[in-house]
């Protein structure tokens, strides 16, 4: 007889929802469980703490914690859009919106929280919204448009990451906060004073002691009057003054709520019906209701496994977090505010660079209790685990925040000091010692593979940096090294080859290998120095000394195909074109027998030209006013543009202008890959520049500026970079970047693949190019402006200089072509005969 | 001059400036293809067939050179199928050979024994 399965039911597809379903099917015995989820909103569950993200990305997809096919995979009964409306205790049913009943045997509530609105005047009005969903986010954006000036009342986690989104829409952020000093639940004074300062430099007004009597304004909103009678302007308003549980449902079958709300649960997360549990944000545990991941994650492993006849318990989790706002570390562990009793505080405020740190340690002096970092934030990790896994401090316990001053190396620092048991992952809770065990097991080397493996990091993502350590450590300590060298003839890596090319002020590749390399050199070497000559000196790549050099389609400065004749691609930036030049290329067309085809990257391509044709076909259409499109080149294609607002009805900028701008500013720049680019005259994004490498989208008040897409392979968005900037900074923006580009990618590395590998990644990249941390922005424009400055028409000198034409031949002790060539005609065109078969 | 022997004899191919620094060239000679590499910095000199045996295509000549472990070798710039220059051998793993010449040079000239 078949047995029958045990049915449970999940109201709520959040995260913690999502969890609950992971951690229960990855258990031993779960295939015994029939699982239904019912879900309110109409997508699968993803991920709330990185929401803001959605603004500087626009992608609602890349915050999916599983795809809709994950559920189906698994056999889970999913519906979305149909929130549970009844359950019937008695009979262990439960009734959805749209009247699906379903039996139970174990009901598990993850209804989360809303955002808690505060019953003040005039909050109906229009221009109000709280952050909670994608939808309050698609409805925030659409609204921005047309503001200059927001208000985010809650300068809590929340609130300062809602003003994040602000900046990111381009509004002037403004945080209300209620209590005398921001993040009161996180921080003490000093700590929130440092922070004040550091988000009121990067322009978020921040606004203490004030509690709003009113939002005032006709239909929308256009002013909040607080309580003092002080008014603050503003065009929207979003709210993020605490969370709500979302307690209705089970209030309204009598499960018991606690007086401010929340589910009330035990140690098992039972309420007080013992086949029911709340999970989340929902529920309230000890008077305390969590409002983050990391404990919710635990409650929902606690259930799953209980399930399973284990016997976990909940009990009070450690609210310690670390995170970036508005790209400020804030993090704070522990016992911050110091309340043990007889317990001690070490505090460093660095005014000038604004950070503030404090510890507390134990009356002895030999353990960490807890503390607060503001404005950096490196050291969090290891002091968390110090704290938690009660480490003995050293004898200078002010050299934990303050680093080593000298003399003996500090002891216990560095994340292999740590017990195998040390949590480094709270969110999965993955320990020091199982990671290390995958690292080792499986041979692993890059962090991708280590967190896919044991999921570490997918959470919050805060213990990335030390997953790095921890892999590179480790990678270490088995005597592995990651291999950087160029190839068998140089043991540098292209960056460092590139340093001794300037350094050394080397102009040929013989240089360059008798002194830093060994052998004769190979097709790796070879096209790659070639690239950093180039993009060092510029000089003409069919010199002699460079000529051999070239990769198969730069040495005849066309693109090799089947057969071995070539094509040909003149440079016809930005896509216009008259209609004289159309006709010359028609006319070159005809008389060499090309076979003609337009371009992904709106120009035209000329097939089938042999080897000594080239220099004829290049002198007339170099006569025409062309030059070369540097097709066969690792360096800039062409930059797409659609019509603009020219013509368009719709476009806000003259795209074409800007495309044809940006192509002959970036032509024939030599680069580790070919680069693709193209502007958009408005958000509709006809000329797709988010796929570039870089490209551009014009707004109403300017550019956005989007880097490292890219198409091909494995296709790959670029990310926003910039918003509503000025022509002459988005040229800045686009020169350090393409020179930073070349400066430090591997050879043949697209821009995408670059970044991908990038510690730190884009905010990384913004930290170097707009904000010059690394003081090399003047440096790598001046390179570009030397780059511009030195650009010569590769074709107009060779058909200019016998001697490189003469190269242009198939033999050199005869001028017969290549005998062997063969064509076939389709579609009334010239076509190569397929690969050579027989000779 | 000519090898009685094996019935081969030195023709001259070029003139070595025909044969870029550091690179290859294409001749023609009694009816066939032969590339001729010049490795500029050790002075040596090398022929083969100018046909790559992998996709059957006119274009050795036109590949980068340089060696594999000490190994002179040319790169076809097809597919970069690598292909010694002493032995014929592919280095690439395949099981493709292809012929080899013996090249001298003198007087600026280049020749080839066929």
């Amino acid at each position: 007889m078949e047995t029958l399965k045990k049915k449970i039911v999940v109201i709520g597809n959040g995260m913690v929802g999502y969890k609950f379903c992971e951690k229960l099917l990855s258990k031993k015995g779960s295939e015994n469980f029939d699982i239904y989820v019912f879900g309110e909103e109409n997508r699968p569950a993803y991920d709330r703490v990185h929401l803001s993200e959605y603004f500087s990305d626009g992608n609602a997809d890349k915050l999916t914690m599983a795809p809709f096919e994950w559920y189906l995979q698994n056999n889970i009964h999913i519906h979305l859009g149909d929130p549970v409306v009844h359950v019937n205790r008695q009979e262990k049913t439960i009734t959805s919106l749209k009247g699906i009943t379903q039996s139970y045997d174990k009901l598990v509530f993850a209804t989360g929280s809303a955002a808690f609105v505060p019953p003040i005047k005039g909050v109906e009005k229009e221009g109000i919204f709280v952050y909670r969903t994608i939808e309050d986010l698609d409805m925030m954006m659409d609204y921005s448009k047309k503001c200059k000036k927001g208000v985010v009342i809650g300068g809590g986690l929340l609130g300062l990451e809602a003003a994040k989104a602000l900046l990111d829409m381009n509004i002037e952020p403004h945080v209300v906060e209620f209590a005398p000093r921001l993040m009161p639940r996180q921080l003490d004074e000093d700590g929130g004073a440092v922070l004040k300062a550091k988000m009121e430099a990067l322009n978020v007004g921040i606004h203490l002691n004030k509690s709003t009597a009113y939002f005032d304004g006709e239909e929308a909103v256009t002013s909040l009057v607080f309580n003092d009678d002080t008014v603050l302007l503003t065009d929207m308003v979003v709210i993020s003054a605490g969370i709500k549980p979302r307690d209705e449902l089970a209030a309204k079958i009598g499960l018991e709520i606690g007086p401010r709300g929340g589910i009330k649960v035990n140690n098992q997360l039972a309420t007080s019906d013992k086949d029911i549990f709340a999970i989340g944000e929902c529920a309230l545990h000890e008077g305390m209701i969590y409002g983050l991941v990391a404990p919710g994650y635990e409650m929902a492993d606690i259930v799953a496994s209980n399930l399973l006849n284990a016997e976990k318990e909940f009990t009070a989790f450690d609210m310690s977090t670390k995170l970036k706002l508005i790209g400020v570390d804030v993090a704070s562990f522990g016992d911050c505010f110091g309340t043990t009793p007889d317990s001690k505080t070490i505090v460093l405020q660095d005014k000038n660079k604004g950070i503030y740190k404090r510890i507390n340690i134990t009356a002895d002096g030999k353990h960490l209790l807890g503390g607060i970092l503001v404005g950096d934030a490196e050291s969090y990790n290891m002091l968390l685990q110090t704290s938690k896994n009660n480490i003995v401090l050293p004898p200078n316990p002010e050299d934990l925040i303050l680093g080593a001053r000298g003399g003996s190396e500090a002891g216990g620092s560095g994340v292999m000091s740590l017990p195998d048991e040390a949590l480094i992952c709270s969110c999965e809770n993955v320990t020091k010692g199982q990671l290390c065990e995958a690292i080792v097991t499986n041979d692993f080397t890059e962090v991708g593979q280590v967190m896919k493996c044991t999921k570490a990091g997918t959470g919050c993502g805060g213990c990335k940096p030390m997953l790095v350590d921890l892999l590179k450590e480790t990678m270490k300590s088995q005597g592995k090294l990651v291999k950087t060298e160029l190839c068998e003839h140089y043991h540098y890596s292209r960056q460092e080859l590139l340093d001794l090319i300037k350094f050394h002020k080397i102009k040929t590749f013989d240089a360059l290998l008798s002194q830093f390399g060994h052998g004769s050199g190979c097709e790796v070497c070879k096209p790659a120095v070639a690239s950093m000559l180039a993009s060092t000196w510029n000089e003409m790549v069919l010199k002699p000394a460079h000529a051999g050099l070239q990769d198969t389609n730069d040495r005849f400065l066309a693109n090799i195909q089947r057969g071995g004749t070539y094509s040909v691609v003149p440079r016809i930036p930005g896509g216009e074109i008259t209609a004289d030049k159309l006709i010359v290329i028609g006319e070159v067309a005809k008389k060499y027998n090309l076979y003609c085809k337009i371009t992904g990257g709106q120009r035209i391509d000329l097939f089938g030209a042999q080897v000594h044709e080239l220099p004829e076909i290049w002198e007339i259409l170099i006569n025409a006013g062309f030059e070369s499109g540097h097709a066969y080149a690792k360096s800039l294609r062409t930059v797409k543009s659609c019509v603009g607002s020219t013509w368009c009805r719709f476009g806000v900028q003259d795209s074409v202008a800007f495309a044809i701008q940006v192509e002959e500013r970036y032509r024939g720049l030599r680069s580790p890959h070919k680069l693709k680019s193209a502007v958009s005259g408005c958000t509709r994004e006809c000329a797709e520049a988010q796929s570039k490498d870089f490209g551009i989208i014009a707004t109403e008040k300017g550019w956005n500026l989007y880097l490292c897409g890219n198409g091909g392979v494995k296709p790959q968005h670029a990310v926003l970079f910039a918003s509503d900037i000025d022509t002459e900074t988005c040229l800045k923006y686009i020169d350090r970047f393409l020179m930073f580009y070349i400066r430090t990618a591997d050879p043949l590395s697209r821009t995408a693949t670059w970044l991908n590998k990038m510690e730190g990644g884009i905010e990384y990249l913004k930290d170097v190019i707009i904000n010059d941390c690394l003081g090399i922005g003047e440096e790598l424009e001046r390179e570009m402006a030397f780059m511009i400055e030195t650009y010569k028409c590769e074709w107009k000198e060779v058909v200019e200089n016998p001697e490189l034409r003469k190269r242009f031949t198939h033999f050199v002790n005869t001028p017969a072509p290549d005998p062997v060539l063969e064509f076939k005609e389709e579609r009334g065109q010239k076509f190569p005969n397929g690969w050579g078969t027989k000779i | 001059m000519i090898d009685t022997a094996k019935n081969t004899k030195w023709i001259k191919a070029c003139s070595t400036s025909d044969v870029p620094e550091s690179s290859g060239a294409c001749v023609l000679l009694e009816g066939e293809q032969i590339a001729i590499f010049n490795f500029t910095t050790t002075g040596k000199w090398y022929a083969t067939q100018n046909l790559c045996p992998h996709k059957m295509q006119m274009a050795l000549s036109r590949g980068m050179i340089g060696d594999l472990n000490s190994e002179p070798k040319v790169a076809c710039p097809f597919h970069k199928k690598n292909f010694s220059l002493n032995t014929g051998e592919c280095l690439s793993g395949d099981d493709y050979q292809i012929k080899t010449y013996e090249v001298k040079v003198e007087n600026d000239l280049v020749y080839v024994l066929v």
